[in-house]
This record gives C-alpha cells, sequence and structure tokens, in this order.
C-alpha cells in the first residue's frame, strides 16, 4: 500500500468531481433540497380537514355543537349544503372529507332527553386518515355531550360528580406531536443513500466505460489503493452533507437533538461505509453508468426510504417486511438517528442497532475489496 | 549487463481463447533491449491479447512470458513496474488537463517530483507540446492524444514499452514526431513492442511478427522477410487498371493480386517466365499497359501473399 498512490487516486477523483456539474449539483444541492421536500412537503399530522355540514334543523343546539366542530384544530367547517346530494358530490369529489348530518329532530330529542344520533360520513378511501377523523368526530360529539349533561344536573341544583377516572397523556420524545420531528432525522440516510451508494456507484463503471480502466491497471496501482482513493473523497462528501443536514434539521426545522453529536458522527461514518462499499460493489460488476445507478438505487434508496422507518413505522409492517428490514443497513441507522435526536438515547444504549450496524459495514466493506480485481475478464 | 542476453520481452506458447474464437495460439518470440519489433496483422488477428497478456491485465490460458525480468504470469504486479502499456482506445482522463494525467501516471510509478518535473519538460518538448500543459486531454486532436498517451507512459523510464496500434487515426505529423521519440527511446535500451495494421509502418520497425487467426506467420527483419520471398513481385501499370484486374485475375502462376495506385502487384511464382506470358494475354485482350517490371517486394505483398494461401512459412 502506498500512500503516494492512494493520494494520486483520491487527487484525480476530487478533480472529477469539480468538474463534473452533475455530481457537485448531487452533493450541494441535494441534501438541502430532501431535507426541505421532507421537512414541508410531508406532513402526516392531520389538521383542519375539510368538513360539509348538513344541517337539517337550524336550531340554537345544532349550532353549538357544529361549534365544537370547528373550534377543534383538526376540523374545518367548509360549508353548510342543504341535503344528502350536494353533502355526496363534495365527498366524492374530494373537497370533504367528512360530512356531519345533525337530523331535524336534534333539539326536540335532546329537551326529552331522548337518545339523539349525528351521522358522520366518512371518505374512508385512506383508511388510516378515516380512523383519525372518526376518533376525532367521536371526541368532539362526546365532549358536547358531556356538557350537556353537566348543564343538565346544574340546572336542577344538583352538584357534578367529577368523573372518576381519566387518563392524562403526556407525549414524551416529540412532545408537541410533530412528524417533520419524527421525518426530518431519517432524511440524513436519504441523502447518505445517494451521495453514497450513487455516486459512487458510477465511479468504476465509468472508468470502463470511457476506456481509462485498461491504462490504469496497466500501472502498478494496487486494487486497494484504487478502492481507497476512489471512496476517501465520496466519504468526506458524504460526512459534509450529514453535517449540513443535520444542521438545517436542527436549526432550521427545529427538531429537538439531545444526544452526542459524537455519536451521530460514529454511527454516520459507518453507515457512510456500508453505502460506499455497495456503491463499489454494483460499480465493479455493472461496469456500465446507467445499469450501475438504476441497481444502486434499487438497493440502496428505495429500501432506505420505504423500508427503514424512516416514513412509515416497522412495527405496523407486516411481519415477513418487518423480517426482511432486518437485513437493511439503513433501518438500523434510522433508528439510530430517531432515537439520537429525540430521545438523546446514549451510544451505551444504542448497541441492539450499533451492533448489526458494525456487522454490515465489516461484511460489506470486505465484499468491496474482493470484488475488484485488476484484470480484464 | 544481463539486459544485453536476456531479452526484454520473451513470450512463450502464450494462448487464449475466448468463447468460440482462438484468439492467441502459442505464441512465442521475443524483443530484445533496443529494438522496435511490430506485431502486424488484421483486425482479429490478436494483436490487441497479445499486448494485454503481456501487459499483466489479462491472464493467459497457457504459456508464459517475461516482460522486464518479470515473470508476467505469476507476478503481473512486479512487472507493470517496468513497463508502460498504451491501449488501442485513449486511456488518459478526457476531463483532466495534460499536465494533471502527467502528474497522476507519474505519481502511481512513483516518479519524485524533481524528476516528474525535468522529465516532463523534456517528454512534451520532444512531442510538440509544451504549450499545452493547462489544456484538458479531451481538448487534444487525435495526434496530440496519442503523444500525451506516450508523454505518460515514458514519464516512468520503463524498461519495456507496449503500444497498440499507436498510431491509428494520427496525423502524418504527429506519427512523424511518435515515431522520432520511439527511434530515441531505444538508443537508452528500452525495448519497444508496438502492434500496427498499417504495413508501411512495419517496415520502420527492426523486426516484425506478422500474426494471423492468433498464429504467428513470420518473424524476422523486414529486410530478411522481403529477401526470403521466393516468389517475385511484379507491376503492372496501366491506365485502365480495372481491365487489367479481370484480365490478369486468373492468369496462371499468380498466388496474390494487390491493387496499387495505377495498377497492380501480382505475386507470381516464376518472374522471369510469367512477365512476357502476362504481356502477351493483356496485348491479346487489347488492355493497354506499361512494360512489366519486377519490384522488390514489400510487407503487404508478403502479408497478402501468406494469408492468401493460409501457408503458414517458416517463423
Amino acid at each position: 500500500m502506498s500512500l503516494t498512490r492512494l493520494l494520486a487516486v483520491a487527487r484525480k477523483e476530487i478533480i472529477q468531481i469539480i468538474r463534473d456539474r452533475r455530481s457537485l449539483g448531487i452533493v450541494i444541492v441535494m441534501p438541502v433540497t430532501l431535507m426541505l421536500l421532507f421537512g414541508y412537503g410531508v406532513n402526516l399530522d392531520l389538521k383542519g380537514m375539510p368538513v360539509y355540514v348538513v344541517d337539517q334543523e337550524g336550531s340554537q343546539q345544532s349550532q353549538d355543537l357544529l361549534k365544537h366542530f370547528q373550534n377543534s384544530e383538526y376540523f374545518h367547517l367548509v360549508r353548510v349544503v342543504s341535503g344528502y346530494p350536494q353533502l355526496t358530490r363534495a365527498l366524492d369529489d374530494g373537497r370533504a372529507k367528512m360530512g356531519v348530518v345533525i337530523p331535524w329532530d336534534f333539539s326536540e330529542r335532546l329537551r326529552d332527553g331522548r337518545p339523539v344520533q349525528v351521522q358522520a360520513l366518512v371518505d374512508a378511501s385512506d383508511d388510516n386518515t378515516a380512523n383519525v377523523l372518526i376518533g376525532y368526530a367521536q371526541a368532539v360529539v362526546q365532549g358536547y355531550s358531556g356538557e350537556r349533561q353537566i348543564n343538565w344536573l346544574g340546572r336542577r341544583g344538583l352538584s357534578v360528580q367529577p368523573v372518576a377516572i381519566s387518563v392524562q397523556t403526556r407525549t414524551w420524545y416529540n412532545e408537541d406531536l410533530e412528524s417533520s420531528a419524527f421525518i426530518i432525522p431519517g432524511v440524513l440516510a436519504l441523502v447518505m443513500s445517494v451521495i453514497g451508494a450513487f455516486l459512487t456507484s458510477l465511479t468504476i463503471a465509468r472508468e470502463w466505460e470511457r476506456g481509462t480502466m485498461e491504462q490504469l491497471i496497466s500501472t502498478p496501482v494496487s486494487a486497494m489503493e484504487i478502492m481507497l482513493g476512489k471512496l476517501a473523497p465520496y466519504f468526506v462528501l458524504g460526512i459534509f452533507d450529514t453535517v449540513v443536514g443535520a444542521l438545517i434539521a436542527i436549526y432550521w426545522f427545529q427538531v429537538p437533538f439531545r444526544g452526542s453529536f459524537a455519536t451521530l458522527m460514529f454511527a454516520s461514518a459507518m453507515f457512510m461505509i456500508v453505502v460506499l462499499s455497495l456503491g463499489f460493489f454494483i460499480s465493479v460488476l455493472a461496469k456500465s453508468q446507467f445499469a450501475a445507478s438504476q441497481i444502486a438505487l434499487l438497493i440502496t434508496f428505495l429500501p432506505a426510504f420505504l423500508l427503514s422507518g424512516f416514513l412509515f413505522s416497522i412495527e405496523q409492517m407486516p411481519i415477513a417486511l418487518q423480517w426482511i428490514t432486518r437485513i437493511l443497513p439503513a433501518r438500523y441507522y434510522v433508528s439510530v438517528l430517531k432515537k439520537i435526536f429525540l430521545k438523546g438515547t446514549p451510544a451505551s444504549m444504542l448497541y441492539a442497532d450499533l451492533v448489526p450496524l458494525a456487522v454490515f459495514t465489516f461484511v460489506l466493506a470486505l465484499l468491496a475489496t474482493r470484488s475488484f480485481h485488476k484484470r480484464l475478464e | 549487463m544481463t539486459d544485453a542476453i536476456q531479452p526484454a520481452i520473451k513470450a512463450e506458447g502464450l494462448s487464449k481463447s475466448f468463447p468460440g474464437v482462438r484468439a492467441v495460439d502459442a505464441l512465442s518470440f521475443d524483443v530484445k533491449a533496443g529494438e522496435i519489433f511490430g506485431l502486424v496483422g488484421p483486425d482479429g488477428a490478436g494483436k490487441t491479447t497479445t499486448l494485454r497478456m503481456l501487459a499483466g491485465i489479462m491472464p493467459p490460458d497457457s504459456g508464459t512470458a517475461m516482460v522486464g525480468g518479470f515473470n508476467v504470469v505469476r507476478d503481473p504486479e512486479g512487472a507493470k513496474h517496468a513497463l508502460s502499456y498504451m491501449p488501442q482506445r485513449f486511456g488518459l482522463y478526457e476531463d483532466l488537463t495534460v499536465e494533471e494525467n502527467i502528474r497522476f501516471y507519474a505519481d502511481l510509478f512513483g516518479v519524485k517530483r524533481t524528476e516528474r518535473d525535468t522529465r516532463s519538460v523534456e517528454l512534451m518538448k520532444a512531442a510538440g507540446m509544451s504549450e499545452f500543459p493547462k489544456r484538458l486531454a479531451g481538448k487534444l486532436s487525435g495526434g496530440m492524444k496519442q503523444k500525451l498517451g506516450l508523454v505518460c507512459a515514458l514519464i516512468h523510464r520503463p524498461k519495456v514499452i507496449l503500444l497498440d496500434e499507436p498510431t491509428t487515426g494520427v496525423d502524418p505529423v504527429s506519427r512523424r514526431d511518435f515515431w522520432r521519440i520511439l527511434y530515441e527511446l531505444v538508443t537508452d535500451g528500452v525495448a519497444i513492442l508496438t502492434s500496427t495494421a498499417y504495413l508501411d509502418e512495419a517496415e520502420r520497425c527492426h523486426r516484425v511478427a506478422l500474426l494471423h487467426q492468433g498464429k504467428l506467420l513470420f518473424c524476422d527483419t523486414p529486410a530478411n522477410l522481403k529477401a526470403e520471398m521466393k516468389k517475385g513481385v511484379l507491376s503492372v501499370t496501366s491506365n485502365d487498371p480495372r481491365s487489367l484486374r479481370s484480365c490478369l485475375q486468373h492468369a496462371e502462376g499468380i498466388s496474390s493480386l494487390v491493387m496499387t495506385g495505377d495498377g497492380l502487384h501480382v505475386v507470381v511464382d516464376n518472374a522471369a517466365r510469367r512477365i512476357p506470358e502476362f504481356e502477351a494475354l493483356l496485348k491479346g485482350a487489347q488492355v493497354p499497359c506499361d512494360p512489366i517490371q519486377q519490384v522488390a517486394p514489400t510487407i503487404e505483398d508478403l502479408f497478402v501473399d501468406a494469408v492468401g494461401t493460409g501457408e503458414p512459412a517458416h517463423a
């Protein structure tokens, strides 16, 4: 191993990255774009869902109930329509996510103390949203109902027993229940997958494609020197982008950061080696830039996006998929990221994630070094 | 000096097959230090495969080769310190400048900085490209690219240089520069193995080997090869070469015909006997022609004749 040769390869690679606007653009623009895209674009919080109302009665009481809906931040009463046909149309074309129908005998039944039913029509094309809406709607109606009972008892001079048991919820780690705090740390894994696997997948394939590899392998430079020299600049760029991404998350999106920065860097360095090794391995096998970049996206970016727990929680996946996620390095890294950012978990309690990540790092780095030979087929 | 006794390149029974093709078939030859050795043959003759095996980037199926004192089959990485290989396709980085390419290759061969600086000034001057150190290699002309390739190949003073069709697509001026540099190198005792598809270029080599379908047909100095050609070569010129060709094509005693600018080169078994015969034949067919002359054979005559009959001659 000669440091001069390793540095010569790294230096050459840096010049090429700087002169290639495409890769330079990916390195600089991509982390910021992904951060903004996921920070602003993806919002799993349900707030201000559009609701249409059919108020068949139009009484003081029905208005009271509607006010309760209006006061909830989850609903936005768009308009009151005169009947089912208009309501159905609004649900059909998506202007409304929910319709509330108040019956014509609403106040009468309330006055007589008879049970009364308010109908909620929910657009369940997205089952998750529908479930949440139903829950919120029930809560609103129950709240209204409870208030009425208290008033009714109060008017009869009866003191009100406070409800015996109630649940006091406190949300930890993500106190404001902001989905951006849940999502943004994971974006770092996406950024690194792109820098690491996508960009490096091109490096070896490019040399074959342009015919420079044949001359390169006829020199004394070793396979290891070529690999390390080529990957070193991308490692530095990847770590740089991780830091930039983390700073955007903390200072722009106000995601809490409670863990240690050193642990974050340590885990990031391991994950960087994982994706670089994968990218290099793919590049060696594919020998064409196009094929290499497609494979790289398919086996690093997509799993990191869909199966790492970055957006969709692993616990809610089908069992078979949950098993598949175990062979994805991104899963462990995303898990570490969320714990470091939101919980501040110390490194000593991250073994369950760090150990598998270390194993992947070792295995894939070994695979990459073994894959490349200074030989023509 | 062991170099003088031991050949710089010694190939023994090199063979390499690809699916369906025997690319190189039991090839043996050697190249001495201070010699320019030409591998001549049509496309697909096995020239590139031979050079790749000698450069240590393609293992042979069988056979062995010594390059610059190293067994390139057993120790390809050792041999790579002693040799330089220029592939047929431009192998330098088009997005790096002339200077950066030179520095890159100097670093890979562990050339010290001061040595690199003096050497590259010297080589760039010889190549006639001193004005372009900052130009991107991709922006150079074909001839300039090949000369840059040579500069990078020579930066570490290799003992053995392997060139794969280095002057293909190169303009005559650059080609002349290129050969001048090669001749200067051999006076320093460098061994040069170059392949070429240009048969006139073969005449510039000290020795040539004619390759056909992976087999060695001849191997000797151009002069000896031509002298050993038993057959006569006749030059028949006419202002109507087409009729000349159709008339003589099926005449007796001809082993091959090569079209030239103003007529034909005809390889015949017995020049003295065939000249009057052909003249009579042409006269009978009323094809106008100048008097037929016997000429010295060129490498091309020899090669076309050998490949045409498919008879492997003595090596």
